[in-house]
């Protein structure tokens, strides 16, 4: 049995586990308010908010309800626009009627759960961050004028609010409904619970690939839900590694001290990589598993050397990343066998980090190629340098010989333009809707040298 | 003379959108929401997976041996005619013989779940005899595949024209074609009734085709038939005829089941099956003296229609109408072709053919300055349209804002000073460029087809002083609900609040024209406008009676009686019980068509429009030399809006129309492979813009203009022009990559200028 807090209401259900909450919601709770504009996580026309009992504050965060297995929903708190609305309008619905944010209104409660989810947060709300927070949410109609104007007029009224105790502040102020304030007590009473799956069945995590390939057979599908096991979720320093744990979102990653630490441009890098609510369900081990060549995180955590760790049963063995992967969706993984951590080593003060990404739309989009480098220099002479590239060949991959190449080496223009044609033999992009081969080539070329345009500026530009 | 700009009064606001309170709550119906009745069946739609062939044997076999599947229904079922062409009979419901286009149609299945009827479909086996596919439009054009003869608009002595030209440039231009991407995708919901009546729940712009088309396939009279559409979560002309097979399909399963059958597609399903604006490929020459002004302009347009006619010809007169955009060339010829391929049928799309035309007008005008060494503002300002112009169609230019919309911008944003900025920033930066572009724009508003131009309005005042109005536009977003009850409750006196907008219902409203073509709000504004004035006059003669003064001297005001301006006793119910009491009529049915327009095909020469919109955009863009990406830092429009009745709303439609055009002209990609396969099918390859892509900035000014009196209450056609703008995108694309790389000179311009075209122009 699958129970959550959905809305005001405890559900225990026998729904399947692999069921999407959009399906559920609407058509076995007959919530039509939230609707399906895509089911594969691209428009937001399905956001509901999912919240999480954590030392004893509820944390919300928007999800795409599309691509969330009802099994993910245990023992947390889903709200849907039924479960925000409340006599008079709320400040974010009152913004975007006054500014004219809504016209087919299609999307709009999408929009709407996203601006309520982000007044939730626990931190100072800026014009910025708000923004961020509909990244995921598309619109065919306005333009998106009049729903920035809307968000800049809620968020004079929300900057207020007490970063303490948010919720709080606004059931005071008639942001949410009173029942909120009792959902941390409900939530306590629910009990974890321990699945009992065979140990073969796929392992799904926040469902974000699986649900857009393959949605029908997931339905059917008896899997492992690994998605709220916290063990899993863990973030850490030990022995000059970090390790992540598998399940750990995008959001998470980002949002770890110690990865803070040492990628200070972490949140400009992950800005790139999907929208928020996909960023707050897709997994670091569903991202390899997926084995796609131009997955983001993949490409990010190849250059920094990773190593993952499978484990089936009691049995653990450590491959390296740039290991992994042996020909398009194609890796060294038996069947049976989990990520269970990501690691890598602490970059020492002399690397830095580079992470580059271009799509057709900037934002919400996949990679035409990103590009990762690892670099630690003296004296302007290469010491150890990792680089990774996706989206030009079958898998995404690690350049070896150019890394090797730039060994060692001064740094000069020079060097790079001679490195490009070694960089030229390990790729081998194909043509299809994310640009043709000649693009792809070139944009990896393009990608290589910006690397150093960003990390030492004064001497390339 | 530079007209006054008169900007947005903040303090004055505009009535809200009507619909957005229940939009913001999620409480608003669209068909998916409508709660299902027991017994419903869902369906699931078995389509062609090769662009051409001959179907050579289907088999069912293992779809009716599938629990929960109920009935498998193909072109043997059809009571009536297997056809669902519009404008020309070509094309079937359910393919028979021979497959045009992947993702046709051939059989439905209907099934307890919907799980199960898609499950279904996937075990209909179908051999196909393959047969080579078109899917280039000059291709099919030189093996003669072409929907109808093809159509010359001309002015003036082309041969005469040339030889005066100091200057004559040709080149290519070609754009391609733009998903819909309404958020809500087709469906529709139909209920089977007594006597074989069937009603039919629909997202659909157009009623009475959906009606007509149901009846002709169901063998069945029209009367049969009520289409009933409650709002539509975007449509933008795709649901205006390539709503209708859904519609059909459903009614025809509750024909055939005696059940309520629903079916929505999903979003790859929608985009698989259903048509997108016109790809265009054209060739032009142009021709100008010394002083800049053309003299000559000739063109081909190719349109890419795809397998069946849909409203490709409508499409292609309006490419033909607009083709010289807001300029005034004394000697045209131009010429269009409707050419057939193997892809799905190309449909309507704000600005209906009519943007394709002028991008390569731009195009023309943009090459030509290069080649004459001047900035293509200065041949767009030197051409532009003026009153006692012509038109290539013979309508007379009047009440032109095309010079005075360019002169508002001048004043308001100088462009010497927007150049001078981009100047100085690309003369200090290596690896970012700037560009600008300015984009004139003129658009007729009428739907061209001359007989399309009428609708309808019933008004009834209940007897509590309520007021319910049914009309025959379709609400998708636009707001013409909202705009309705604004002429009601000016005419009538009375607050908005007691005014309901019914659904679009062909029960009630017949024979309606489809929401499209901008013309919707002032159709049906001006029957609106014509009940209520019926109505109001009777409401004074009641007045009248009671306070034995004569009709002239009285007035409504705020729900009041005026006698000679002072308000007696006599509120807006009181008047209302005392006309029941004198039993006088409530109700009224008017007919509206707009008066003076007419074109003659024959010499394609008349006045086909109504009056025209006018307005001048300028944008800028940065680029980014090392990536190919790029960021739109402002886009300034002056609008000749003439006097808007509503300018949230107005707003609305400009910022919308403008992004969306911009789309087509950046990133929106549909790729097809040679064997007619979309590739970009999903929203994960098909990028429209988000919150990000936009313009940082986007300065709409409402140009004070007198307005038309064919626009209801003197406010503009909104809906389609705003999109046109968007071809500035292009250029100040063009603009900037010619910074960075000055001998960057396209071969062909192809829109959309997407990232990957501006990394290989910086670098070809």
């Amino acid at each position: 049995m699958i129970e959550f807090i959905l809305n005001n209401k405890l559900l225990k259900t026998a729904a399947r586990p692999g069921m999407t909450v959009l399906d559920f919601v609407r058509y076995q709770q007959q919530l039509r308010g939230t609707k399906i504009g895509c089911r594969e996580g691209d428009c937001g026309a399905c956001n509901v908010l999912e919240g999480k009992l954590e030392k004893g504050k509820m944390h919300y965060q928007n999800i795409t309800a599309c691509l969330m297995p009802l099994a993910n929903a245990h023992g947390k708190h889903i709200v849907t626009i039924e479960g925000m609305n409340m006599k008079q309008l709320n400040p974010a619905q009152q913004a975007m009627v006054d500014e004219g944010g809504t016209q087919c209104g299609f999307c709009t409660v999408g929009f709407i759960v996203s601006m309520t989810g982000y007044c939730m947060t626990h931190e100072q709300a800026t014009y910025e961050e708000a923004i961020a927070a509909i990244d995921g949410n598309i619109c065919r109609c306005t333009g998106y004028k009049s729903i920035e104007r809307a968000c800049q007029k809620l968020i004079q009224a929300v900057k207020k609010k007490s970063i303490d105790k948010p919720i709080e502040w606004l059931i005071k102020k008639q942001y949410l409904p009173e029942y909120f304030s009792n959902i941390p007590n409900r939530l306590k009473k629910i009990a974890v619970i321990e699945q009992k799956v065979k140990t073969n069945s796929m392992a799904v995590g926040g469902g974000t690939d699986l649900y857009v390939q393959r949605p029908e057979e997931m339905l059917e599908q008896s899997a492992k839900h690994l998605f709220n096991n916290k063990a899993y979720k863990k973030i850490y320093s030990k022995d000059g590694f970090i390790y992540i744990g598998a399940e750990a979102t995008v959001t998470d990653i980002m949002e770890a001290p110690i990865m803070k630490k040492h990628f200070p441009q972490l949140p400009q890098y992950m800005k790139l990589v999907s929208s928020t609510p996909i960023r707050n369900m897709g997994t670091i081990a569903g991202n390899f598993v997926n084995a796609s060549p131009i997955g983001d995180l993949t490409i990010f955590f190849l250059a920094l050397n990773s190593e993952i760790i499978l484990t089936k049963k009691e049995n653990e063995r450590t491959i390296a990343l740039n290991n992994f992967y042996v020909d398009y969706k194609k890796m060294r993984k038996k069947a049976g066998e989990i990520i269970r951590w990501v690691r890598f080593k602490k970059p020492g003060k002399n690397h830095q980090f580079n992470f580059e990404k271009v799509s057709k739309r900037t934002h919400l989009d996949i990679a035409s190629v990103n590009s990762a480098i690892l670099i630690s220099t003296k004296q302007n002479k290469v010491e150890q340098v990792h680089i990774s590239i996706g989206g030009v060949a079958p898998i995404p991959t690690y350049l070896f010989k150019t890394s090797k190449f730039l060994q060692g080496k001064t740094l000069s223009l020079d060097l790079i333009n001679e490195a490009k044609p070694i960089l030229n033999t390990e790729i081998s992009p194909i043509s299809d809707a994310r640009g043709t081969a000649d693009y792809k080539r070139l944009l990896a070329r393009q990608l290589f040298f910006v690397h150093f345009v960003e990390l030492f500026p004064e001497q390339f530009h | 003379m530079v007209k006054k700009i008169k900007e947005i009064p903040t303090h004055i606001p505009s009535m809200k959108n009507i619909d957005s309170h229940s939009h913001v709550r999620g409480e608003s119906i669209y068909i998916d929401d409508i709660p299902e009745a027991q017994g419903t069946l869902y369906t699931a739609v078995c389509t062609s997976t090769i662009a051409h062939g001959k179907i050579i044997s289907v088999n069912y076999k293992e779809v009716l041996k599938k629990e929960g599947v109920i009935q498998i229904i193909n072109h043997h079922d059809i009571p009536g005619e297997n056809q669902i062409g519009g404008i020309i009979p070509d094309e079937p419901l359910f393919a028979d013989k021979e497959v045009h286009y992947q993702g046709q149609p051939i059989a439905m299945v209907l099934a307890t779940t919907e799980a199960i009827a898609r499950a279904a479909v996937h075990l209909i086996k179908i051999k196909y005899k393959e047969l080579p596919a078109i899917v280039d439009p000059i291709e099919a054009y030189k093996k003669g595949n072409l929907h109808i003869p093809s159509r010359t608009f001309s002015l003036g002595k082309m041969d005469k024209a040339w030889k005066q030209c100091e200057y004559i440039i040709e080149g290519k231009a070609d754009t391609d074609g733009q998903e819909h991407l309404y958020l809500e995708t087709q469906g529709a919901y139909a209920f089977p009734n007594e006597n074989g009546h069937i009603t039919i729940a629909s997202s659909t712009q157009g009623p009475t085709a959906l009606q007509r088309t149901a009846a002709k396939v169901l063998n069945i009279p029209m009367h049969k038939i009520e289409v009933d559409v409650r709002r539509l979560g975007g449509g933008f002309g795709g649901k205006e005829d390539q709503a209708t097979a859904w519609g059909v399909m459903a009614a025809l399963g509750a024909t055939i089941t005696r059940q309520p059958v629903k079916l929505i597609l999903h979003r790859m399903d929608d985009m698989k099956m259903t048509g997108k604006r016109n790809p265009y490929r054209s060739t032009y020459k142009i021709g100008l003296d010394k002083q800049l002004n053309i003299l000559a302009y000739e063109a081909d347009y190719y349109q890419n229609a795809g397998a069946a006619a849909d409203l490709s010809p409508a499409i292609l007169e309006r490419t033909l109408f607009h083709s010289t955009n807001a300029y005034y060339v004394p000697n045209v010829k131009v010429t269009a072709h409707s050419c057939i391929t193997n892809i799905p049928p190309n449909t309507a799309f704000r600005g209906f053919g009519g943007p394709q035309g002028m991008f390569v007008m731009e195009a023309a005008i943009a090459k030509a300055a290069r080649k004459i060494g001047v900035k293509s503002r200065a041949i767009q300002q030197q051409n532009l349209l003026n009153n006692g112009h012509v038109f290539p169609y013979g309508q007379k230019v009047e009440e032109c804002e095309a010079i005075a919309t360019w002169k508002g911008l001048e004043k308001k944003h100088p462009l010497k000073a927007i150049q001078q900025n981009i100047d100085q920033f690309n003369a200090e930066n290596i690896h970012y460029k700037k560009g600008m572009a300015v984009m004139p724009i003129c658009f007729g508003i009428s739907f061209t087809n001359t007989p399309m131009n009428n609708a309808r309005a019933l008004v009834h005042i209940y007897q509590d002083g309520s007021i319910g109005i049914s009309t025959a536009a379709v609400e998708m977003g636009q707001g013409v609900n909202t705009k309705m009850v604004q002429v009601a409750a000016k005419i009538l006196s009375v607050h908005a609040d007691r005014i309901k907008i019914e659904s679009t219902n062909t029960t009630r409203i017949a024979n309606t024209s489809p929401s499209a073509a901008s013309a919707t709000a002032d159709l049906n504004g001006k029957a609106v406008a014509m009940a209520c004035e019926v109505l109001k006059k009777r409401l004074l003669k009641v007045a009248a009676k009671i306070l034995k003064v004569k009709i002239t001297e009285l007035r409504l005001k705020d729900e009041r009686i005026l006698v000679k301006n002072s308000p007696v006793k006599i509120a807006w119910q009181t008047l209302i019980q005392e006309a029941m009491l004198q039993r006088v009529n409530l109700s009224e049915h008017a007919h509206y068509a707009t008066p003076k327009i007419h074109f003659d095909k024959n010499k394609e020469k008349g006045h086909p429009f109504a009056y025209h919109v006018y307005g001048t955009a300028v944008f800028e863009v940065t680029i980014d030399c090392i990536r190919g990406r790029y960021e739109f830092d402002a886009v300034k429009v002056v609008h000749d809006f003439g006097t808007s009745m509503n300018r949230i709303i107005d707003l609305g439609q400009m910022e919308g129309g403008l992004v969306q055009g911009m789309g087509w002209m950046m990133m929106e990609e549909l790729i097809y492979n040679k064997n007619g396969r979309l590739l970009s099918n999903a929203l994960s390859t098909y990028k429209i813009p988000d919150i990000y892509s936009v313009p940082k900035e986007v300065d709409v000014t409402f140009l004070n203009t007198d307005g038309n009196d064919m626009a209801i209450f003197k406010s503009k056609a909104v809906g389609e022009p705003p999109l046109l703008y968007g071809i500035g995108a292009y250029f100040a694309l063009l603009d900037a990559v010619q910074q960075f790389n000055p001998n960057f000179e396209p071969e062909t311009y192809h829109a959309p200028f997407t990232p990957e075209k501006v990394l290989m122009g910086l670098y070809g």
